[in-house]
């Protein structure tokens, strides 16, 4: 099996929904005849046509609306937006009319929709184009948050997320579409949402992230690896409900954590996992819970950007810190 | 000189214009022809009843209100013609998105008084609307619902459905991006859409020279790519013929229309507004002798087709509705508290299961 890239598995999970499922309904912008600014829908306008596949106008707020509407009426709407920056248009639409039309109508009405989103700095890219707010976005009730970090994640958690019948954010690391290659077999089989994955497993600590820094944090628990500990790796996966069960049972096995993150550190999805740990395995813990995030500023253009991310040095630095905490 | 001559040689590259719909005077006598459906007393008499009716229900919820058995509520006093007039035209398997006030449309549509009143009282199963199960439930955030109706519309569009989508908003909401992108994409896609802009002259205290600098919100329409039409929110005869024509031709392919209901918000904003802070006693008194009820009430009485005791009954046969709406919401069983989990997934995730039990006081173990 060929290896494909982060954004063909995408495009792969794309093209088997809609063949799958006729109410499947993608749109956007740009994502039509130019398959979308990075080339995730490329060819699906060919092969389902202009009226299945969706050049909106430039209005990120119509998107997200559309999407509910269209949700509403049993379409199941995929909605792109071109990058996270300009996903904050939509919040009004995904607070307060995605995340809770179920429960406002008790049912009657529902919201299978995605929003799918590039999520993330580190491709020198023009300035808004570089966020990663999903904290934001895991605090409303009613949504769910899912963020993939290889193609075969990106592949199985799409198409969940698509099959889903609530409203999904899927957040897609910018940095990783070209950069993370894998096989994927197009079989049309989902991956479980709400679940995180252990990558690696490790007895020393646990090392926990999402999306992009994954990468980062890989390469440290390798260096780490080299100098005797063994750290266990999760992918979180999905941050909204996330799965505290998987986390808590590492904790508990290793003692030791660390979170690491590419958002800013203050509100962060860190904070929620130190606090679950902290409410239901202090007992277990022999160190802090450490984070390693973004720094509480304004994430930095493209010169400056690379010294706001997690670097594999921070992280190893960290990890040995709560190592060698008595 | 010379730069107004360059103008006057320019060449005027689109002409647009804006028309007026009214049949009924405040008086009741009819200014031209009414349309061809005005012979039909029987659908005469049910906008007159419907219109009656939504007037006494409002009556009764602002008492439930200020007795403290119901909670904010939006009366529809004196523009009652709009949502009984526009709802009429539409047939059951087209959509309505609503704004707060449209009630009228609403229960025109089938849902049911005490619906109403459990959504205005603080019940989520008031949205549960047990008539037009694909109707959209009151919309608070202001034109947001705008984008949810192009999507509906759209859908139907996609299936090849012969189906209507109506999106009701006031004044207000015509100054926000949500209501000209829906437009906007509607006007792009000839989606079977009919956008109407209740025109009440007041966003809370803001009166509309302060909304727009706009002659119309008619006009708004044009920018979008098709007919806006301004109406007399107040003749509901005018109302039903603009609708009827809109949808019909939204229903043929011919794409989206704009109407916009002048009329004038006679009542407070809500049960907690307090309208004498921002406007008078006598600018509210002038409007009352255009308002829809009587106007439509002497047009029937002109026409003998209306009598005393048929008002008097209109009146007992809407009270007791109404009361035995009342007495079976407020008979209505509370929801036990942790159903608050049980329509927020599909099925509730296992990271909330520990709380909904929490709320519920069953304990682990």
């Amino acid at each position: 099996m060929a290896e494909i890239t982060l954004v063909e598995a995408i495009n792969l999970a794309l093209g088997r929904a809609m063949e799958d499922d006729p109410s499947v309904v993608v749109l956007g912008e740009d994502i039509g005849v130019d398959g979308g600014v990075f080339r995730a829908t490329v060819g699906l306008q060919k092969r389902f046509g202009p009226e299945r596949v969706l050049d909106t106008p430039l209005a990120e707020l119509l998107i997200s609306g559309l999407c509910v509407g269209m949700a509403a009426q049993g379409l199941k709407p995929v909605g792109e937006i071109q990058f996270m920056g300009f996903i904050y248009p939509c919040l009004d639409q995904l607070v307060n009319h995605a995340s809770r039309i179920r429960n406002r109508t008790q049912g009657r009405l529902t919201c299978p929709m995605v929003l799918r989103t590039p999520h993330g700095a580190g491709i020198r890219a023009p300035e808004h184009h570089s966020e990663s707010t999903e904290a934001m976005l895991a605090h409303i009730p009613g949504l769910r948050v899912v963020t993939p970090s290889s193609p075969e994640r990106a592949y199985g958690l799409l198409l969940a997320a698509i099959r889903d019948p609530d409203p999904v954010v899927f957040l897609e690391p910018t940095r990783l579409y070209r950069a993370a290659k894998g096989e994927v077999e197009d079989n049309g089989e989902a991956l479980p949402l709400d679940r995180a994955f252990v990558l690696r497993e490790g007895r020393d600590v646990t090392l926990i992230s999402w999306g992009a820094v994954l990468k980062e944090t890989i390469a440290a628990a390798d260096a780490l690896s080299a100098e005797g500990i063994a750290a266990e790796v999760i992918d979180l996966a999905t941050l909204k409900p996330y799965d505290e069960s998987t986390v808590l049972s590492s904790v508990v096995k290793t003692g030791r954590c660390v979170i690491v993150h590419e958002a800013a550190r203050t509100g962060g999805f860190g904070a929620e996992i130190a606090a679950t740990i902290a409410e239901h395995a202090l007992s277990s813990l022999l160190a802090p819970v450490m984070r390693v995030s973004g720094y509480d500023t304004v994430i930095p253009m493209a010169r400056l950007e690379q010294h706001y991310m997690p670097s594999v040095e921070r992280i190893t630095t960290a990890t040995r810190k709560a190592c060698q905490f008595s | 000189m010379a730069s107004r001559r360059a103008s006057e040689e320019l060449p005027v590259i689109a002409r647009f214009e804006v028309r007026r719909r009214n049949y009924l005077a405040p008086d009741g006598s009819a200014n031209r022809l009414l349309p061809a459906f005005a012979t039909d007393s029987k659908l005469l008499f049910a906008l007159y009843r419907a219109m009656v009716l939504l007037r006494q229900f409002d009556r009764k919820a602002v008492a439930l209100q200020r007795t403290g058995r119901l909670g904010t509520y939006a009366v529809s006093l004196g523009q009652e013609a709009v949502s009984v007039g526009i709802a009429s035209a539409m047939q059951e398997e087209d959509v309505l998105v609503p704004s707060y006030r449209d009630n009228g449309a609403l229960i025109w549509r089938g849902v049911k008084l005490e619906e109403i009143l459990l959504f205005w009282g603080g019940d989520e199963r008031g949205n549960d609307f047990s008539g037009p199960v694909h109707d959209f439930p009151f919309c608070v955030p202001v034109g947001s619902q705008a984008p949810h109706a192009a999507g509906v519309a759209y859908a139907f569009k996609l299936r090849k459905e012969r189906r209507v989508a109506v999106c009701m908003f006031g004044d207000g909401a015509t100054s926000k991006g949500d209501v000209y992108e829906a437009m906007n994409f509607a006007g792009t896609h000839k989606l079977p859409i009919v956008f109407v802009a209740t025109n009440n002259q007041w966003a809370i205290s803001v009166p509309l020279r302060l909304q727009t600098g706009s002659e119309t919100l008619a006009q708004k329409a044009i920018a979008a790519g098709f007919t806006g039409e301004q109406v007399d929110g107040n003749d509901v005869v005018a109302l039903r013929a603009a609708a009827a024509e809109a949808m019909a031709a939204a229903r043929e392919g011919k794409g989206p229309r704009f109407i916009e209901a002048v009329t004038y918000r006679l009542g407070d904003h809500t049960t907690s507004d307090d309208a004498s802070r921002y406007r008078s006693a006598e600018d509210v008194q002038a409007h009352w002798k255009e308002e829809p009820v009587a106007r439509l009430r002497s047009y029937l009485v002109r026409q003998k087709m209306w009598s005393k005791a048929d008002e008097e009954q209109l009146a007992a046969e809407c009270h007791e509705r109404i009361e035995a709406a009342v007495e079976r919401y407020l008979a209505t069983e509370p929801r036990r508290p942790e159903t608050m989990f049980d329509h927020l997934y599909a099925d509730l995730p296992e990271a909330y299961v520990a709380q909904r039990r929490e709320l519920s006081g069953e304990h682990d173990g």
